[in-house]
């Protein structure tokens, strides 16, 4: 395949083009280096990881993200993305419809998730007593766990058990589904920094929603502000310390501001 | 099939003169708006422009002005359209009314619609499609001001927009055109180049697969002529893939730049 004249369709290695060499071949790029679809990531016997495919013995990105080479893995971190539903994932939902015993949830997600009443209740559902708009109306907003999904069915829900059912109050915003692990941090670690700093309560769906409650509205608008920072800066280094500072200079300015 | 000359249907650039057009040609062997036979039109591109759509691009080629939004992968209605194995591309190739010279009908015309499968079918081959089943990627190419060669400005916009998208790509996709003028090949005709010229191909490919995906040809090109052409074609998008590559790339570099500048000044 391709147009090159004498079949010569090797992919032509340019000179300023860092090399690394590893156990499972050549890497041709810096760790989190930023690569389009189509760059060349490497040859060898690497095994594929997310965001790349292999053709032959070459590996290539195949999504605008970071470069990264874990463990025998060539993978991408991709910077854009819509959120594709993974089974024990938490994500927030919105009601969209209601069946006669389940709901049609939005995930955010190229398919609708299903909820079904067994899945939501602690007690037994009947239809022919109880009415599943009684429990949960269309405009309802939901934390849930993803229970099962594959390529050919669409994903089940369910949203009973610790940390799941009916959002009540507080605010939820929306960032890119692919700069959620930022959010959270290693261990945790950004997550419970906002949680720390600002004394808010805070679900992050993996989908990209995220609930926040705080005491007032300046404490989560401290929040929204520091995640519109990280879903901006996702591809940057040193990332805590600087939302850190971030949080810390804003309590400051509120507090020059009320003396 | 020698397309016939009239002054009439030319743009601004010639429907100014008096005279009918003798030569696309000057005198000194340049083409009409100064560029050599190979030369590309001035292009400028960027990304992200809208945002409401999960992807979009904003392209300049030469006075071609054109905007590509994509969204999804996400749920396809009507469902019954659903492919069980792979997503369905759909892509919506449209020209404003104001592009024109002359107002254009704002419904979409024969060419239009011909013009969206040949481009979603430059695309498709890019997109890993077989990784969202059921679920539908839509393309959307609006063309705000024509001048010639905008089927391939919307694909390299429209590649454009389906990286930022993030949806997973085998390779970007280029688009150029390349036609003759006064027996002589030339690289990315404008729109006069396009209607009084003997010839224009349109190339689509993906530069570093090195697979083209869209091939068209009106004109008389003698054998000779089409290698040429060909040749010059896959120049003229892989100049193209460059600028295509740096704006991807730029995007995200910027903010990167930015924030290693302000760990700098915090440091001094």
């Amino acid at each position: 395949m391709g147009y090159e004249k004498n079949g010569n369709n090797e992919d032509k290695i340019e000179d300023n083009v860092p090399v690394v060499e590893t156990e499972a071949g050549k890497c041709f790029f810096e760790r989190f280096q930023i690569v389009i679809p189509g760059s060349l990531l490497g040859k060898g016997r690497f095994k594929t990881g997310d965001g790349c495919y292999r053709e032959n013995d070459a590996f290539y990105a195949s999504v605008v993200g970071l470069a990264d080479f874990r463990e025998g893995f060539i993978m991408v971190v991709p910077l854009e993305g819509t959120y594709i539903p993974k089974e024990e994932d938490i994500v927030i939902g919105t009601v969209m419809d209601t069946r006669i015993t389940s709901w049609r949830v939005d995930i955010r997600a190229p398919y609708d998730a299903i909820l079904t009443a067994s899945n939501f209740l602690e007690k037994p559902f009947s239809p022919v007593y109880d009415d599943v708009r009684d429990i949960l109306n269309v405009g309802d907003v939901i934390v849930s766990k993803i229970l099962s999904f594959d390529r050919t069915r669409d994903p089940i829900l369910i949203a009973k058990g610790q940390g799941l059912g009916r959002l009540q109050s507080g605010r939820i915003i929306e960032i890119l589904p692919t700069k959620v692990p930022r959010v959270i941090g290693k261990r945790g670690s950004m997550i419970n920094l906002l949680k720390r700093e600002t004394g808010c309560r805070i679900v992050v769906g993996q989908n990209g929603r995220i609930w926040i409650s705080g005491r007032s509205f300046e404490d989560e608008y401290l929040v929204v502000q520091a995640l519109k920072k990280i879903e901006r800066e996702a591809h940057t280094s040193g990332l805590t310390d600087r939302v850190k500072d971030l949080i810390r200079n804003e309590k400051e300015k509120k507090r020059k501001e009320s003396e | 099939m020698k397309k016939k000359r009239s002054v009439r249907r030319v743009n601004s650039v010639t429907s100014s003169r008096k005279e009918p057009l003798e030569s696309l040609l000057r005198k000194d062997g340049l083409r009409l708006d100064g560029r050599g036979l190979d030369d590309l039109r001035p292009i400028r591109m960027e990304v992200g422009v809208l945002d409401n759509a999960d992807g979009s691009a904003y392209i300049e080629h030469g006075r071609n002005k054109i905007v590509a939004a994509v969204y999804g992968p996400r749920e396809l209605h009507p469902k019954h359209l659903a492919l069980p194995d792979k997503a369905l591309v759909r892509c919506e190739y449209r020209m404003a009314t104001f592009s024109v010279e002359e107002r254009k009908s704002p419904a979409p015309g024969r060419r239009e619609v011909e013009l969206s499968k040949v481009i979603r079918e430059s695309l498709e081959p890019a997109i890993f499609v077989y990784k969202y089943p059921r679920a539908t990627i839509d393309i959307f190419i609006q063309i705000l001001q024509a001048d010639g060669g905008t089927r391939c400005a919307g694909v390299t916009a429209a590649a454009l927009a389906l990286a930022d998208a993030g949806v997973p790509m085998r390779d970007l996709v280029v688009g150029c055109a390349v036609g003759k003028i006064e027996g002589k090949v030339a690289v990315d005709l404008s729109d006069v180049e396009d209607k009084l010229g003997d010839g224009d191909m349109p190339i689509a490919l993906m530069p570093t697969k090195k697979v083209i995906t869209l091939l068209q040809c009106d004109g008389n090109l003698t054998p000779e002529e089409f290698k040429q052409a060909l040749e010059k074609g896959i120049v003229a998008c892989e100049k193209i893939y460059e600028m295509q590559r740096d704006v991807l790339i730029e995007r995200y570099s910027k903010v990167r730049d930015e924030v290693t500048e302000e760990q700098r000044e915090e440091e001094e």
